[in-house]
């Protein structure tokens, strides 16, 4: 395994330091009150407790599959307020603090996991696409879709910007890599959000590329940046600076999230068995939420009250989130035919017909209902 | 059971389509207190070793498994009783929740999904016109069992292919000395270990004119698994059967396309509505009819009151093959029964047998079996006797046949009856007569109609 701590590149932008210091940089520079600060805080806090419930929740069978953003919580809540009500993210399928930034409900994005839906949410209400579990692909459909601003043109100080998820693990995909040309030869507005946790399920970073990610933009020829993605700050910093710059009609950007998955891949994984405890704890000293409420207290923006209350406030979340998750109603068998096409169609018609009969040749159907 | 305030949960699928795990360790035990998301145990799938949070707050009940026992997706693994019941009664023995799993979880359904698979993998009935094969369900699955408990250490790091590779060769990855960074078991280490085993004892006797192939220890590629319930009752049985009562099986191929008409027409009947007509049911009245004609085949063997004992009475055990072992439980007075109430009893006796609810009581006293190892796919058997009856029929399956018919070649409906007997007390010709017999009323059933009764 490389070393990869983040202190050893110097070309990663920082705002504030694993000890709670705030720092300048020349190219990012941010203004922050307390109350930014304090909600900043709140949002990681509240994310990180949905995730916890959530893989809790697997484990009670109540979930098929959980994919914890746990360590992430910056990068994502740093992308996610960068962005704007017009803009349109283009998710994988870890990012719920994204998602709590574009306004989903934490319920919403569990009816995926629970197998009750295969959406969840309006992608244009909330500016927000679905998840995508096929690696990569997303990038691909953010790049069409900045295309689609461009050619509206909706583009301008107060245009569209589009602003595509993926990990480190995408990077090795061609559809990743076919967007960043594709993207880069039509000045597509769009930012290729990667979160490089260091681990694609149990392959590392050095399995994944022989140069710094963010490098490889250079090669498709716009320009790319490392950002602490465990500084909610500097990521809010340099998404909004890309974001800003692809609404301008300046093209797009790669931003690097350099941060660490603390948790499992997904709830199917054991990352001890591949990955050494030690990694796990010099990461725990980076903590993202840590950082944050050192440097809250040290410059007395934030009491006691403060941090108390929003930990209240993380269980009454929790528990919300338990019970509106046991409470998602089961989709009826034949619904399964109901989004396949947005118009009437005789063969997903004759398929929904064929299915309906099956599902009354069985002797009790009569108890199901037929639904 | 199950009164209100107490709560079961039940092992959850943890990693998309796994059937059972490991429990490795309990992190609670009764009377301990608990908090919802509280870890109450660490089991290992498959895929990972994983913690399990207690989605209730209460106390702790009872513990359903053991430490070390694998259990299937579904199964319950512990009580906790929130305190919204009140009473504290319920013995909650492990007897009764392995008896009536089922009193609760209607109203109580702590799990959606894929923790409902294990009741969901029964198959729903199908609404079918044809033919349906009755008596003995799928091929019996395998028990639950117990593995030996793993050693309490942590798991060995190591990637995935190393982990396959370890387990092609058969190396056991804890004994393994790990020279990869960080303590990884490298691919290297998986060989050398593989290789180490053997060479050592080769190398202590080099003058050894090494007569024979050195020793290879297999152990680690054969699975030991413990015997116990079903298996073990089973394998008593028939061990015991079968060094007691000298066993002789005769063969007879039956035409039973009169049979297969018989029980079309039977299913059209008023008082055969809604119940299961098959072909097992005309062989089960062949039989007690076969009884009735040749009492003698109805008896058992007294060893030590020198006595064989005629039975005037039929109880008519049928053997099921169900999820937990093969079941042998009889209808009660068979004899006495009109036919629809004998297709009735088959049916439900069946469907009791396959839920896994079949009592103690159902399976004993039984007179005379009969086996239909034709579900199976095959032809005939030699079955081997119930303990303590003289005879067993075995029905294979039905199939299209060359056979010759009013004096030309047809192709008829054809299955092949075999009759084991206990030599003791049944002689070849009377065993020949009652296999005969049947066959005879099942070639011809309209033709015996007045001997059915």
């Amino acid at each position: 395994m490389s070393d990869t701590t983040a202190h050893d590149e110097p070309e990663l932008v920082q705002l504030l330091t694993p000890d709670g210091e705030l720092v300048t940089h020349p190219d990012y520079p941010l203004e922050v009150d307390a109350d930014q600060a304090r909600s900043l805080y709140r949002d990681l806090v509240l994310v990180r407790r949905v995730d916890t419930e959530a893989v809790a929740l697997q484990r009670q069978g109540e979930l098929g599959l959980w994919a914890s953003l746990l360590g992430q919580e910056a990068a994502q809540i740093g992308s996610g307020r960068a962005l704007r009500d017009g803009d349109m993210a283009f998710p994988s399928y870890r990012e719920h603090g994204v998602a709590w930034c574009r306004g989903i409900a934490p319920k919403e994005l569990l009816g995926m996991f629970r197998g009750v839906t295969n959406g969840g949410w309006d992608p244009a209400e909330h500016g927000f696409q679905l998840y995508t579990i096929v690696i990569g692909s997303q990038a691909l459909h953010a790049t069409g879709y900045a295309m689609g601003v461009q050619r509206d043109g909706a583009l301008g100080d107060d245009g569209e910007a589009v602003i595509a998820y993926f990990g480190d693990g995408a990077t090795s995909q061609g559809d990743t890599n076919e967007a960043f040309n594709y993207a880069a030869v039509n000045n597509a507005p769009v930012v290729f959000f990667c979160q490089n946790n260091q681990w694609a399920i149990s392959e590392p970073l050095d399995r994944q590329s022989r140069v710094p990610i963010y490098k490889r933009a250079s090669g498709f020829g716009f320009p790319g940046v490392r950002v602490d993605g465990n500084d909610v700050l500097a990521t809010l910093a340099v998404t909004r600076a890309a974001l800003q710059n692809a609404r301008e009609g300046n093209g797009p950007t790669l931003i690097e999230a350099f941060t660490y998955r603390m948790g499992a891949h997904t709830t199917n994984d054991d990352p001890t068995r591949y990955r050494a405890s030690a990694e796990l704890e010099e990461w725990k000293r980076k903590d993202p939420i840590l950082r944050l409420r050192t440097y809250l207290e040290k410059q007395g923006l934030a009491d006691e009250a403060f941090f108390a209350g929003v930990d209240e406030e993380a269980d009454r979340i929790g528990e919300r989130v338990r019970t509106e998750c046991r409470a998602l109603p089961d989709p009826g068998p034949l619904e399964i035919f109901d989004e396949v096409y947005a118009e009437p169609n005789v063969h997903i018609d004759r398929q929904r017909a064929d299915f309906a009969d099956y599902l009354a040749s069985f002797e009790d159907a009569g108890a199901q209902g037929g639904r | 059971m199950a009164h209100s305030g107490i709560q079961e949960f039940r092992l959850p699928d943890v990693g998309e389509g796994l059937v059972d795990a490991e429990i490795l360790q309990w992190y609670v035990q009764p009377g301990d207190r608990v908090e919802v998301n509280q870890m109450i145990c660490e089991i290992e799938t498959a895929k990972a070793a994983v913690e399990l949070p207690s989605p209730y707050a209460g106390t702790v009940h009872e513990l359903l498994a053991e430490a070390g026992a694998t259990v299937e997706v579904g199964s319950p693994i512990i009580r906790v009783d929130d305190g919204s019941g009140g009473d504290g009664g319920d013995g909650g023995s492990s007897a009764s929740s392995e008896a009536a799993p089922d009193a609760g979880e209607e109203k109580e359904k702590p799990l959606v999904g894929y923790g409902e698979k294990a009741a969901s993998t029964k198959r729903r009935p199908r609404r079918r016109p044809g033919a349906a094969a009755n008596g003995s369900g799928p091929a019996p699955a395998a028990e639950p069992q117990a593995a030996p408990a793993k050693a309490a250490q942590g798991p060995v790091l190591t990637k995935p292919p190393v982990r396959k590779l370890a387990k092609d060769l058969g190396v056991d990855l804890r004994a393994v000395e790990p020279t990869g960074e960080g303590g990884l078991v490298t691919r290297e280490d998986v060989r050398r270990a593989a290789e180490g085993a053997a060479p050592a004892e080769a190398s202590a006797a080099p003058e050894a004119p090494a007569p024979a192939a050195p020793a290879v220890d297999r152990s680690a590629l054969e699975e030991r698994i413990p015997v116990k319930g079903v298996r073990k009752r089973t394998a008593a049985a028939m061990v015991g059967s079968a060094f007691t009562a000298p066993h002789v099986t005769e063969f007879l191929q039956v035409d039973v396309t009169r049979t297969m008409k018989a029980v079309r027409r039977l299913r059209e009947r008023p008082e055969f509505a809604g119940t299961k007509v098959s072909p097992l049911l005309l062989v089960a009245r062949a039989l007690l009819t076969a009884v009735r004609r040749h009492p003698e085949i109805n008896a058992s063997w007294d060893e030590q009151a020198q006595e064989i004992v005629l039975k005037k009475y039929v109880n008519l055990g049928i053997a099921a093959a169900t999820e937990r072992g093969l079941v042998v439980p009889n209808v009660k007075d068979a004899h006495a029964k009109p036919l629809p109430e004998l297709a009735r009893d088959l049916q439900a006796l069946t469907e009791t047998a396959r839920a896994g609810r079949t009592s103690p009581a159902d399976m004993t006293g039984g007179t005379i079996t009969i086996t239909n190892v034709g579900v199976f796919g095959v032809d005939a058997g030699t079955p081997i006797l119930n303990p303590g009856e003289a005879a067993i029929l075995a029905f294979g399956q039905i199939r299209d046949m060359p056979w010759a018919h009013k004096g030309r070649m047809k192709l008829r409906k054809v299955t092949t009856l075999s009759l084991s007997f206990d030599h003791r007390l049944v002689d070849g010709e009377l065993g020949s007569k009652v296999l005969r017999d049947v066959g005879a009323m099942l070639e011809d059933p309209e033709g015996v109609a007045l001997a059915w009764g």
